[in-house]
């Protein structure tokens, strides 16, 4: 437990001391609000879907917790290349361990950065149905962020360079995020991206919050989270299997 | 103490590390071939060997991050291959390249390898302050990593590799890139804890004047391969040179590495990139 704890604690105490990064990634998420949200607004609201921004918020959440989430498994990539996974890989533990300390640490930051873009999200004027939602809401977040933060460290073990890091963002994360309706209704989708969309597991994890937060849902919030769950012992296995076969 | 004396001593007291017939491959490429040599307990044993020679390979494999291809490695009596976590309890490692958090502060690195090794908090605290007092970084200690020098950093992670008591510790070129007067500090200061807590010292090294000074044996390896062991004066009269330099030189030929053999240098280069 005590070292699950202390890794944990390393990515904690990591992301709260780089106050810049934490500013700087608020960026993107406020780009997509600003520029998607009042840019198309007008148009979903023409075409009888309400308030784009009430729509779209939850996804823009979903996005910084599944950025959040991969980026730090990633950066694996970091303690691999200076150094600091030898010395926990040398270290008289259970792989699992360390693997599970990463993953919690990882995961804990990314809902941590969704709950600041939350924050955002409400100034720029989005609002949840009640005030007793928004717990809950979180425990979905808390949900993807887990499972996302268990596929990046499956993937972090397997990356040996930085060109793989590029990969990873343009042909796993962007496509995870473009897929998972975060910007788009689920229902009349071309018969392709109906199946892509249902095959990313990001679908459900927005499609939960939104479920919570708006009342909007798409599959039904026990089926989302029956699908984050399945993905994410399916994430958290393969993470351990690759962690366990890492040599330095 | 003369060599006969020495001889003597170290001929009762049984081996730490114990390796025979080890070999690694990495595709066709043999960085170590049929290395067989014994540390006794207590002592400070080194490898010198030119680039590429597998100094680092046998340091990987002693240290379980890398299994031999063939052969036998025995520490304190366990195999590092089957037996790893038992085997990690008993080493202290300062790998060739820097493995200590830079994003913390030189305590929290402390504290988190104290905690991967299962040091009881009340150890941690005082062991922890004895050795970063003894390494000259408690004052230091709630400064990040990033803003230490390269010789701190050194100091830092050898005095963390040494917070779990070990048996044995590794040190893979720990000098490198330091100026004189922190390798003379560090050697000072660990040859001191080699005799004080008896800690067996186990490093690699391309700097003759390191090993003549600080080892009381050494192995010179040269392709993969222990050309020759001994105590440095042994090492002198086996050769009939009169300085260690000269020795070595003797026994590994005086051809430079990274020209004469900078194609097979490369191949190891790429084996290591694919390997991984």
């Amino acid at each position: 437990m005590g070292v699950i704890y202390v890794l944990w604690q390393r990515e904690v105490k990591k992301y709260l001391r780089s106050r810049a990064q934490i500013i700087a990634s608020l960026g993107q998420p406020l780009m997509y609000l600003a520029v998607l949200g009042f840019g198309l607004g007008a148009v979903f609201r023409r075409a009888g879907e309400g308030s784009y921004l009430q729509f779209m918020a939850p996804g823009v959440i979903g996005m910084t917790v599944l950025f959040t989430a991969m980026f730090s498994g990633i950066a694996m990539l970091w303690d691999r290349q200076f150094g600091f996974l030898k010395e926990t890989l040398v270290a008289p533990v259970p792989r699992v361990q360390i693997m599970l300390g990463k993953t919690l640490g990882g995961a804990t930051v990314a809902v941590m950065q969704g709950l600041l873009v939350f924050v955002v999200t409400l100034l720029a004027g989005f609002r949840p149905t009640s005030v007793m939602a928004v717990p809950v809401a979180f425990l979905l977040i808390a949900l993807i962020a887990f499972v996302f933060s268990a596929l990046a460290t499956a993937i972090g073990s397997s990356l040996k360079e930085m060109a793989g890091f590029q990969m990873v963002m343009n042909f796993l994360v962007m496509p995870l995020w473009f897929l998972s309706g975060a910007l788009y209704p689920l229902q009349g989708l071309p018969a392709v991206l109906a199946v892509l969309t249902r095959i990313d597991p990001l679908t459900y994890g927005i499609d939960g919050v939104r479920g919570t937060m708006i009342g909007t849902t798409h599959f039904g919030i026990g089926w989302d989270v029956g699908v984050l769950v399945a993905v994410g012992i399916v994430f958290v296995a393969a993470g351990a299997w690759q962690f366990s076969k890492l040599e330095v | 103490m003369t060599d006969a004396q020495r001889s003597t001593v170290a001929s009762d007291t049984i081996p730490i590390i114990r390796v025979q017939h080890l070999v690694r491959t990495f595709g066709n490429v043999t960085a170590v071939n049929d290395v067989s040599f014994d540390v006794r307990k207590g002592e400070t044993f080194a490898f010198l060997g030119p680039n590429g020679a597998g100094k680092t390979t046998t340091i990987k494999m002693l240290t379980t991050v890398l299994r031999p291809t063939s052969g036998t490695l025995e520490l304190d009596g366990m195999n590092p291959v089957t037996q790893s976590t038992e085997v990690r309890k008993r080493f202290g490692v300062v790998f060739q390249d820097p493995s200590l958090d830079s994003e913390l502060t030189a305590w929290e690195n402390v504290e988190i390898h104290g905690v991967l090794y299962h040091v009881p908090r009340e150890v941690r605290r005082e062991r922890g302050e004895t050795l970063l007092k003894l390494f000259e970084l408690w004052d230091r200690r709630n400064d990040l990593v990033k803003t230490f020098s390269g010789g701190m950093r050194r100091r830092l992670e050898i005095a963390r590799g040494l917070l779990h008591t070990p048996k044995v510790l590794f040190l893979d070129e720990p000098t490198q890139g330091l100026d004189p007067q922190s390798r003379n500090q560090m050697w000072t200061i660990v040859k001191s804890l080699n005799a004080t807590e008896s800690v067996t010292v186990f490093l690699t090294t391309h700097y003759m004047d390191e090993a003549d000074r600080v080892a009381d044996r050494i192995a010179v390896i040269d392709h993969g391969r222990i050309v020759a062991t001994g105590s440095s004066a042994e090492l002198k009269q086996q050769t009939g040179t009169d300085s260690l330099e000269a020795a070595f030189l003797k026994l590994t030929g005086e051809t430079i590495r990274d020209e004469a053999f900078s194609a097979e240098d490369r191949m190891r280069q790429v084996s290591r990139v694919w390997r991984r």
